[in-house]
């Protein structure tokens, strides 16, 4: 890390955002269109300033990531069962696999309008909405994953007498979970882009989302670019620092790193 | 294979005919399928579903040709990838659904700012795929043709271009997925004329539950038949057959 800083690919990589940044100024300040359309980085990093002071956004983000979160758990209470079901049983799998690449293509965002008619506009259906896009990824990861597991392992665990028990426990489970946590980390991924969507369209309380497609109602275009910068800030950070520490301590510990990662 | 269909299907059909819900809400399977034929004999499903494939197309042409060229400069040159690879890397997860109210702003309403919107939404992983791939090609092909004195013509459409192709195509994958899941959306949120999204989106004014679910259906299938079809299609044609990956 320490060299990377002195690198001359850090140091030109500096000069590509600033380059970008001041294209960006030049631009809106040319006059071309209107500030309150294209407003100057500083006005943008003004907004981001003022509303980390006054805890709006901080507050939308925590909505926001809130039911990402919630979302997820709901998607391995869910995937995560079934998922790993179909990789252990034929009949679970001769009856789910079928039904589960019918509904994995429709985006999920496309039941927005319908989830709104049934649990009406607010947070169930943002939640819904959440976990129906993050579901997906989840079995079919922990499905593919427990198939992954090499046979080599099962045929010994059983030749020294493990119990079906202790086989699941012991050496499917660790041996899926690269897969698993692939999946969860994709998941995530989904979430991410669902909760956005559906915090436009089926107006919970707060959220960046929502911040965002409120705004627009007052040409506030600052504080649109600045909850954009906010998702991103939190999405990459959330990749990085959580999931990255949360695989550093399981997953390659137990030596299963090389697995993880290969499936997307 | 289609008896956990028959169970669904079957288990819908009890709760919409018991009436636990208004059936306004939650149609029976004929009512759904009824509107489904309907719909397709006015010709009214055909003109959303063209509406929604025209979009998809233009807007992932669009990030094909960007993305595409600007991965590749990234891999060839160091230059360009140094410059542009925080951008591009910071921009990457940020969901593209987050620009739509700006691009509503900036462009107005309808067919404009959905196009961008799927372009801008779905480059960004093809940009940085293709990039994988031109930094993946093996060294030793590199100095194999080199030695054999291939200019740098040759070394780009006969190296480069083929051993990178397999990630190239990849981000194309990811890339239309992103761009038909956003895409749905997108449509709602910029009020195009014709519109599966918009179909769905505008059913919801009127309770016409079977017309969204209608419009549910067709954008399964056309999902489905977008991953199966085309994209396994193209990969066998082409990174298969020069033996580059196998099926």
């Amino acid at each position: 890390m320490t060299s990377a800083f002195l690198s001359r690919s850090f140091w030109r990589g500096i000069a590509g955002l600033l380059l970008l940044a001041l294209l960006w100024e030049l631009f809106a300040r040319s006059g071309l269109f209107t500030q309150a359309l294209t407003p100057p980085i500083t006005r943008i990093a003004n907004t981001v300033w003022r509303t980390v002071l006054d805890g709006s956004i901080l507050e939308n983000a925590a909505y926001t990531l809130t039911r990402v979160l919630a979302g997820l758990l709901l998607a391995c209470l869910v995937g995560l069962p079934i998922g790993i079901l179909m990789g252990r049983f034929r009949a679970v799998e001769r009856f789910f696999l079928p039904l589960v690449s019918v509904l994995m293509p429709i985006p999920s965002l496309a039941w927005v309008p319908l989830f709104i008619l049934w649990f009406g506009i607010g947070e169930v259906t943002t939640l819904l909405v959440v976990g129906y896009a993050a579901t997906f990824p989840v079995i079919y990861n922990s499905w593919t994953g427990v198939r992954a597991v090499n046979p080599l392992w099962v045929r010994s665990a059983l030749a020294m007498g493990a119990g079906q028990r202790q086989l699941f426990r012991s050496v499917v489970l660790p041996g899926a979970s690269p897969y698993v946590f692939t999946g969860i980390r994709l998941a995530f991924g989904r979430g991410w882009i669902a909760v956005i969507g559906g915090e436009m369209l089926a107006n919970p309380a707060a959220g960046l989302g929502r911040a965002i497609f409120d705004a627009r109602e007052y040409l506030d275009s600052e504080v649109m670019l600045a909850s954009i910068f906010a998702i991103g800030v939190v999405g990459i950070a959330f990749e990085r620092l959580v999931f990255q520490s949360i695989e550093s301590r399981t997953v390659a510990r137990w030596g299963m790193v090389a697995a993880a990662g290969a499936r997307r | 294979m289609s008896a956990p269909f028959l169970l669904v299907a079957a288990a819908w059909e009890a709760v919409a005919i018991a009436g636990i819900f208004p059936a306004k809400l939650f149609p029976s399977l004929e009512t759904v399928f009824t509107t489904l034929a309907e719909l397709s004999l006015d010709g009214i499903l055909w003109a959303h579903a063209a509406g929604t494939l025209a979009r998809l197309a233009l807007g992932f042409l669009l990030a094909v040709g960007v993305g595409v060229v600007a991965g590749i400069l990234m891999g060839r040159f160091q230059v360009v990838e140094d410059l542009f690879l925080p951008a591009v890397s910071f921009a990457y997860p940020i969901p593209g659904l987050a620009y739509a109210p700006l691009f509503v702003l900036w462009f107005g309403l309808g067919d404009l700012p959905a196009v961008l919107l799927v372009g801008a939404a779905s480059c960004f992983v093809v940009i940085i795929n293709a990039w994988k791939g031109v930094k993946a090609v093996r060294p030793l092909w590199l100095r194999a043709a080199e030695v054999m004195g291939a200019n740098e013509r040759q070394m780009f459409w006969k190296v480069i271009m083929p051993a990178a192709l397999p990630y190239i195509l990849t981000g194309l994958r990811l890339g239309l997925a992103q761009a038909w899941r956003i895409l749905v959306v997108v449509e709602m949120l910029t009020a195009v004329e014709h519109g599966l999204g918009w179909m769905i989106f505008g059913a919801r004014e009127f309770l016409n539950t079977d017309v969204m679910l209608s419009g549910v259906m067709v954008i399964g299938v056309v999902g489905l038949v977008l991953e199966k079809q085309v994209f396994e299609r193209v990969e066998r044609y082409t990174v298969v057959r020069w033996g580059m990956l196998t099926a």
